[in-house]
């Protein structure tokens, strides 16, 4: 009775680490096929052809957005900087941005790489990072100067998760 | 084979299958198989289950008021991020959920625990919903954050093959005549599929994906803040209690309904014997 038990374990514990063993290979050989997008530096070590389309991801670099005036019957234009902090690279799109597309958001863009370097999307998607905060607690972030949104990301969680927004002036000042 | 020990002590089992009466030999054997009694399962959850629905109802309640009017919204998604409030626990419930059936699966393949088979059966299509429901409320969200319905990253890949795997193992101990044939192929298609929980999890972290790293389970400190991150908690409680409380009242209703079959049977075979 403990025999047999004993050996369906083995076996069980067996098949486990071989199956885990075949994912975790399958999983590290098509490592590259799995990002969802390439950051700039990707790009500047390996430039894609005119002709192939890709993700192009990273962060909207300050300053960087410059939209043009709307021509009538046509969907508006913009130009921005997407950059990972090593490297930026130009994008030009025309349509609709999601509403979280600012200065310092992240976004993921579809398209192609002109041979001028310029990046030609057809597609803007916005990345949310995996900060949440209440809007008193980013503005007393803001002004107390310990965040600029558009440089980045926040600062470490640590600082403001507990935060009273009630009172964010005082409270930044003591979690600085 | 559908009157094992489920079945009153009453009259010969059909089919005698000598191999899973549980006579407890061993003390582990023996510590389980006390909970494989389902005579013991009905009395022990009896007790618990009206404790259980009330716990769940108010814990939901409470996690529904503070979600959709105490909690602040997001300083950028606004309003939207309420769905949260939804979305994450039914994340962590699809991921947890299949956790346990690996577990009961295991169980099942190694003790032939009788009960972990039905808990089995019971638990994939509760969690199949709530892995629905984690898929359609994460795609009602990223349409007005990220502008997108749904791609094709590789959390929300794998996500969705969770939810086939759910799917999956619903159908499959249900294609089988044999009863106990139908758990063994559902618990080694569980067992197999559970290489794809870490996936899930970790799938934000080894790859780039659209979909953001996790926000809670961060190694210094959570990536929310508390006024938004307490009632999250208090939700995802309430619907862990309202998972188990319908996977329980499930799988109960399965022991009586399996008890009333061999009771059907026992006096059938009484009948053709007089």
């Amino acid at each position: 009775m403990m025999t047999r038990k004993k050996r369906r374990m083995w076996i069980l514990l067996l098949c486990a680490l071989g199956l885990g063993s075949a994912t975790a290979l399958t999983l590290t050989a098509f490592q590259d096929n799995l990002v969802f997008f390439r950051s700039p530096s990707d790009i500047m070590a390996e430039r894609p052809g005119p002709d192939r389309a890709f993700r192009l991801g990273g962060l909207v670099e300050a300053g960087s957005v410059e939209r043009e005036p709307a021509v009538s019957g046509q969907r508006p234009t913009v130009r921005f900087r997407v950059t990972d902090g090593a490297h930026a690279i130009a994008v030009t799109y025309q349509g609709v941005l999601p509403d979280l597309f600012r200065e310092g958001q992240g976004v993921v863009t579809m398209g192609r790489l002109g041979v001028d370097g310029t990046f030609r999307a057809s597609e803007v998607l916005a990345r949310h990072d995996e900060t949440y905060m209440p809007p008193e607690v980013a503005d007393a972030l803001k002004r107390s100067g310990h965040w600029n949104p558009a440089e980045g990301a926040a600062p470490p969680p640590a600082t403001w998760n507990t935060m009273d927004p009630a009172r964010p002036a005082a409270a930044g000042r003591t979690g600085s | 084979m559908d009157a094992r020990p489920l079945s009153p002590p009453a009259g010969p089992t059909p089919s005698g299958a000598p191999r899973n009466d549980p006579p407890a030999t061993a003390g582990g054997a023996r510590s389980l198989h006390r909970f494989a009694n389902p005579g013991r399962f009905l009395r022990l959850t009896d007790a618990l289950m009206p404790w259980l629905w009330a716990a769940a109802i108010l814990v939901t309640g409470i996690g529904a008021a503070w979600a959709l009017f105490l909690s602040p919204a997001d300083w950028q998604q606004g309003e939207t991020v309420r769905i949260m409030h939804v979305h994450v626990p039914m994340a962590w419930l699809a991921m947890g959920g299949y956790t346990g059936l690996g577990i009961l699966s295991i169980m099942s393949l190694i003790w032939r625990h009788p009960l972990a088979d039905l808990t089995a059966r019971e638990l994939s299509p509760v969690g199949a919903a709530v892995t629905a429901l984690c898929l359609a409320t994460g795609s009602l969200w990223g349409k007005p954050m990220w502008g997108t319905w749904w791609v094709w990253d590789a959390r929300l890949t794998s996500v969705l093959v969770l939810f086939f795997l759910w799917l999956g193992h619903a159908a499959l101990v249900r294609a089988f005549d044999d009863m106990e044939r139908g758990a063994r192929a559902g618990a080694i298609l569980a067992l197999v599929g559970l290489v794809n929980v870490p996936i899930v999890k970790f799938s934000v972290d080894w790859w780039n994906t659209l979909h953001q790293p996790a926000s809670v389970t961060r190694i210094d400190a959570p990536g929310m803040h508390v006024d938004l991150l307490y009632p999250l908690l208090v939700n995802a409680l309430g619907f862990s209690l309202l998972f188990g409380a319908v996977v329980l009242a499930r799988t109960r209703s399965a022991v009586m309904e399996r008890r009333v079959r061999a009771l059907q049977t026992a006096r059938a075979r009484r009948a053709e014997a007089a």
